[in-house]
């Protein structure tokens, strides 16, 4: 018995320790690497690196290392060396909020992240009260509209809509006007899902038939029988693997024939791995990095593609996905900002807002006061899978 | 005696001059989310405590005062003054519906009937379309207003957090030593025997499940507006789970025990957030679920009444600590 309380004691202890030091932590600095010179700039990042979203989070958390090494090996900006400091928000937004105030208490000069949309927008409202320049990495549009209300946040993954006219101009160029609709439903489909229906609406496309299935259904043979009902000319998804695959399979053992055309949520070889056979013929728009050997060369981002896929293969032998571009196109923007505007977080902001012509991973970025992700329909292209492999369409 | 009328309003008063020494909004964020856990643990408590009922399906009451906040405020337009009360009612009333056919149930049929009730509520969130605004969530949220007063900022929102949870402290503590008190903890060491001494334990029951449906709604109502945006993410099992857990953790039936769980709970997290990177460089939130597996099985295995049973252990001498689970009088 005595030693039970003893251990009791120890626990409390243990426990009194634990509040100590995760307080102190927040007071103290990371310190900047051993580099003479110049005091080290700091910027944070809060990712999705376990937890649900853990596949965005881990490839954006290994670019950013890598880059951060890379930027402080060839002098680092205008000689003062990058102090990244990563947080795990654990694909939690309670989580993000916290992560991203003790960031701001260590005076970090932007912050980075998050990598899905809920915890990026459970941050907004502190980076807006705190005055600190953010760039998600995450999809929806909503996080940087409306812009009035999201002066300090920015972001580099394409929205929903630069996706949405790209299927579009692909449906009317091919005279299509009566579509399926079938999303998965979650914040990703549903983001594509309000898209979708008012783009295709201000270009005369008819919705004949919308579906939803949950990310977790096995078989989507309900939803696509009544498509095959529908005089529907082509079928758009907006669903991720294994969904998305699962979708696949079941639209080629139903005989449907119409143009089977996917939202760049399954551009990984994921995809076509769990869907084998039945992925090939499926249209859909992708970033450059997936397709840059055929890119070509005359493409601006063809340098920018071909470095980024060497420096991180050599790196991590394996080779980069778009998740690790949004963040690549993020710490870019951001140092390229901090070079002009110097360490002051206003300055930074204005200077991110001015962006122009910006070659990233993920297509030119044109920001302005009205648009604070910058990109449009150029930064994507259309993609055809055949024999299991990408192949540019165009 | 004399000893506790002072420590008591000195412990408070010293709580309350900590936003004052620590000028950190990350320090007061973390009490902030410390404090709304612990209103919710508080009704959980009394639940499991001393009704001796379990529930994994309060993250759904949790949900429910914070969507009534958000759908309120930014579909109706109510005042945000308004709309907190409707936060606390609204689960209140649910529970009062759903209380009387589950909580016939008893012990594992009760715990999975409540954990239904929060997988239904928690498709409800995601698909309420333009109402709950679906997966994406209800973003614009407005600050909590009260008569001129704006809770727009952690200094304050810390304040408001603080006061409302030692009110209900204060409301609990003389709870628990009334007769209604009593009654409860009889059931949750013998609902046959409680009933044999006359209580209407079915009116009991419902009762706590409603108090603490309406503690859980209530810090929902305080979440939506301290973070001004809402999803159904932070509503499901899993943060069920975890508000079992503080209570366990905290000790059940005891009166610090849900400050104590909720507080252990966060900054655990929190500090391995730090703490393991310096142990394993590179490593993410995966590792810090194992450290943070392996410190609750050692503190079940070593201590299972819960940490709030902790001060007594030190009081008295080993012979006299009092057995598993039975609450003690002196608080």
């Amino acid at each position: 018995m005595i030693k039970k309380t003893n251990l009791a004691v120890l626990l409390a202890l243990l426990f009194a320790a634990s509040i100590l030091i995760s307080g102190c932590a927040s007071g103290q600095d990371a310190a900047g690497k051993d580099t003479p010179g110049e005091e080290p700039y700091k910027i944070g990042a809060v990712l999705d690196i376990s937890g649900k979203a853990s596949s965005l989070g881990m490839p954006e958390r290994d670019t950013l290392l890598m880059l951060a090494d890379q930027l402080n090996a060839s002098g680092g900006i205008n000689g003062h060396p990058v102090d990244l400091i990563i947080l795990d928000n654990k694909s939690d937004e309670t989580e993000a909020v916290l992560a991203v105030k003790t960031l701001i208490e260590k005076d970090v000069l932007a912050v980075l992240g998050c990598s899905s949309s809920g915890p990026s927008m459970a941050m907004i409202d502190t980076v807006q009260k705190e005055k600190v320049p953010m760039i998600s990495l995450a999809a929806a549009s909503s996080i940087v509209e409306p812009v009035k209300d999201r002066q300090w946040v920015f972001k580099t993954a394409q929205s929903d809509i630069v996706t949405v006219n790209k299927i579009i101009g692909y449906l009317k160029e091919q005279g299509i006007t009566k579509v399926a609709f079938l999303y998965m439903n979650n914040a990703y489909g549903d983001g594509g899902k309000k898209a979708f229906a008012a783009a295709a609406r201000e270009n005369g496309i008819e919705v004949v038939a919308e579906e939803k299935f949950d990310a977790s259904d096995k078989d989507m043979t309900p939803q696509l029988t009544r498509v095959k009902a529908s005089p529907a000319q082509a079928a758009v998804v907006w669903a991720i693997p294994p969904s998305a695959s699962i979708l696949t399979r079941n639209f080629r053992d139903i005989g449907l024939s119409i143009p089977l055309i996917h939202s760049h949520g399954v551009g990984n070889q994921k995809f076509i791995d769990l869907a084998q056979d039945a992925a090939d013929g499926v249209i859909l728009p992708i970033g450059k990095l997936t397709v840059a050997d055929q890119i070509p060369d005359s493409d601006p981002q063809k340098k920018v593609l071909e470095g980024y896929i060497n420096d991180y293969s050599k790196k991590y032998n394996a080779p980069p996905n778009s998740f690790g571009g949004y963040a690549w196109d993020a710490f870019n923007l951001l140092v390229s900002a901090i070079e002009k505007a110097g360490p002051d977080r206003a300055a930074i902001r204005d200077q991110l807002e001015k962006t122009r012509g910006f070659i990233g991973v993920s297509g030119v970025f044109n920001m302005s006061p009205q648009d604070h992700n910058g990109l449009d329909e150029d930064s994507m292209v259309l993609v055809q899978i055949q024999d299991g492999k990408w192949k540019l369409l165009e | 005696m004399w000893k506790k009328a002072i420590l008591r309003p000195a412990a408070v008063l010293l709580l309350f001059a900590v936003p004052l020494l620590i000028k950190s909004n990350y320090l007061l964020s973390i009490l902030i989310v410390i404090g709304l856990y612990t209103i919710i643990v508080q009704g959980l408590g009394i639940l499991m405590g001393y009704a001796g009922q379990v529930s994994f399906g309060h993250a759904a009451f949790f949900g429910l005062g914070g969507y009534t906040v958000a759908i309120l405020t930014t579909r109706f337009h109510w005042p945000t003054v308004l709309a907190l009360p409707a936060a606390a009612l609204l689960p209140g009333v649910i529970a009062a519906i759903i209380g009387r056919p589950t909580l016939k149930l008893r012990e594992l049929y009760l715990a999975l009937a409540t954990l239904g009730f929060g997988i239904l509520v928690h498709i409800a969130f995601t698909e309420g379309k333009e109402l709950t605004g679906g997966p994406s969530g209800i973003t614009g949220i407005p600050y909590l207003s009260i008569g001129g007063l704006t809770f727009d900022s952690d200094i304050k929102f810390f304040y408001l957090v603080w006061i409302t949870l030692f009110l209900i402290l204060a409301g609990i503590n003389n709870l628990v030593r009334s007769r209604v008190g009593r009654a409860l903890r009889a059931i949750s060491e013998s609902e046959h025997a409680a009933e044999n001494a006359g209580i209407d334990t079915a009116k009991l029951k419902l009762q706590a499940f409603i108090f603490s449906a309406l503690l859980a709604g209530l810090a929902g109502g305080l979440y939506a507006f301290y973070v001004t945006f809402i999803s159904p993410s932070p509503f499901g099992f899993h943060a069920s789970v975890q508000f079992v857990l503080m209570a366990v953790i905290g000790g059940l039936g005891t009166f610090w025990g849900p400050l104590l769980g909720a507080a252990v709970v966060v900054t655990l997290g929190e500090f391995l957030r730090w703490a393991v990177p310096l142990v394993i460089p590179g490593a993410g939130g995966e590792y810090q679920i194992i450290f943070f597996g392996l410190i609750l099985v050692l503190l079940m295995i070593f201590r299972p009444e819960g940490l709030g049973a902790l001060g007594k252990c030190l009081k008295l001498s080993p012979e006299k600590m009092p057995g598993t689970g039975i609450p003690s009088k002196d608080i």
